[in-house]
């Protein structure tokens, strides 16, 4: 009997219970202006984006509008994340006001920042962080080093994904180290996602096919020269490298090369 | 008068005001917001009724674009 076909991409992902077709997950920030940053997301394919939490500007055209109203929570999973927080404390009060906001919105994204010039995360207060918004009922998927150990740490206080950094935030600079996000799919039994340092179409693919569960990403899309083009070329990266993985790469053969057309029947033989 | 700092900035508002009048000043009905009142939470619901009183600081937020 003919095997069963695979689905396309396979099963959706489940993130605290909820399942998402789209694997990739798209930042709202650095966009030219709202138009720029609506079409982008369409192209993208997303349905869960994520949104800072700043305080309203007292000069701010309140006629203008807002970004929740280009991007209604009614079509997209918001996902309130904490960026520009350099401890805990400021996290979790970050999450409060963003949970008050969304009318009691669980699904977060946590970033504790340690460093201005690196944007590395500071594991010690994510970790408290993580653990006090469990606590309080918060779905917690973190942004974190591409360190087993802590990834581990993270879902074992009860996070649903751990996020590691492919490279630095914003850099471009692609997976530096493939082997640590392998340990860390090995290790790590909620959805993985990489977060962080995909600077274009090839590096969400290798994501992919290493075996994470998405990718989410902001510059590589917000910053191309053509954002809305950028975005498309993401959608399908990240479904070619899922597809890839699921079915399987050839085994590499370092030193041996091996035919495609038969041997036999070569004219002259 | 009551005086107050809304966003780290200094103002001030009528006696008796209630935290509602910095949704109407920031022109906020409608929208998304949350408010923050000397490090608690005021839920929506709440806007209404809670008081502003005498030296209270404020966090008044939105969601903007962001990674």
């Amino acid at each position: 009997m003919a095997e069963k076909p695979v689905v396309a991409n396979g099963a959706p992902l489940n993130i605290a219970g909820r399942e998402y077709v789209s694997r990739l997950l798209v930042g709202t920030g650095k966009y030219r202006d709202f138009d720029e940053t609506r079409l982008a997301i369409e192209a993208s394919g997303a349905q869960i984006v994520t949104v800072a939490i700043r305080r309203v500007n007292i000069g701010q055209d309140p006629s203008q509008p807002s970004l929740l109203e280009i991007l209604p929570p009614s079509r997209y999973t918001i996902l309130p994340n904490t960026a520009g927080c350099y401890s805990a404390k400021e996290a979790v009060r970050t999450l409060r006001l963003a949970r008050e906001l969304l009318d009691g919105h669980q699904l977060v994204k946590l970033e504790v920042l340690a460093d201005d010039t690196t944007l590395f995360p500071n594991m010690p207060e994510t970790l408290l962080a993580a653990k006090e918004l469990v606590a309080d009922g918060f779905q917690v998927m973190v942004y974190c080093a591409d360190d087993p150990i802590q990834a581990k740490a993270l879902e074992d206080v009860g996070c649903v994904a751990v996020m590691p950094l492919a490279s630095l935030i914003g850099s471009g600079m692609g997976i530096l180290n493939p082997w640590n996000l392998e340990i860390i799919l090995d290790r790590v039994a909620v959805p993985v996602l990489v977060d962080a340092g995909i600077g274009t179409a090839s590096d969400a693919a290798i994501a992919m096919e290493l075996g994470c569960d998405g990718v989410l990403m902001n510059t590589a899309i917000a910053k191309a020269r053509n954002p809305v083009l950028m975005a498309g070329a993401m959608k399908k990266a990240v479904e070619s490298g899922r597809e890839a993985f699921l079915a399987g790469r050839m085994p590499k053969k370092i030193y041996r090369a091996s035919a495609s057309s038969p041997r036999e029947g070569r004219i002259g033989t | 008068m009551l005086n107050i700092k809304v966003n780290g900035q200094a103002t001030t508002l009528p006696p008796g005001a209630l935290v509602v009048a910095l949704v109407t000043t920031m022109q906020l009905e409608g929208k998304r917001y949350a408010i923050e009142r000397n490090g608690e939470i005021v839920p929506k619901s709440a806007v209404g009724v809670t008081p502003i009183e005498d030296g209270d600081q404020y966090e008044v937020v939105i969601a903007v674009g962001g990674g």
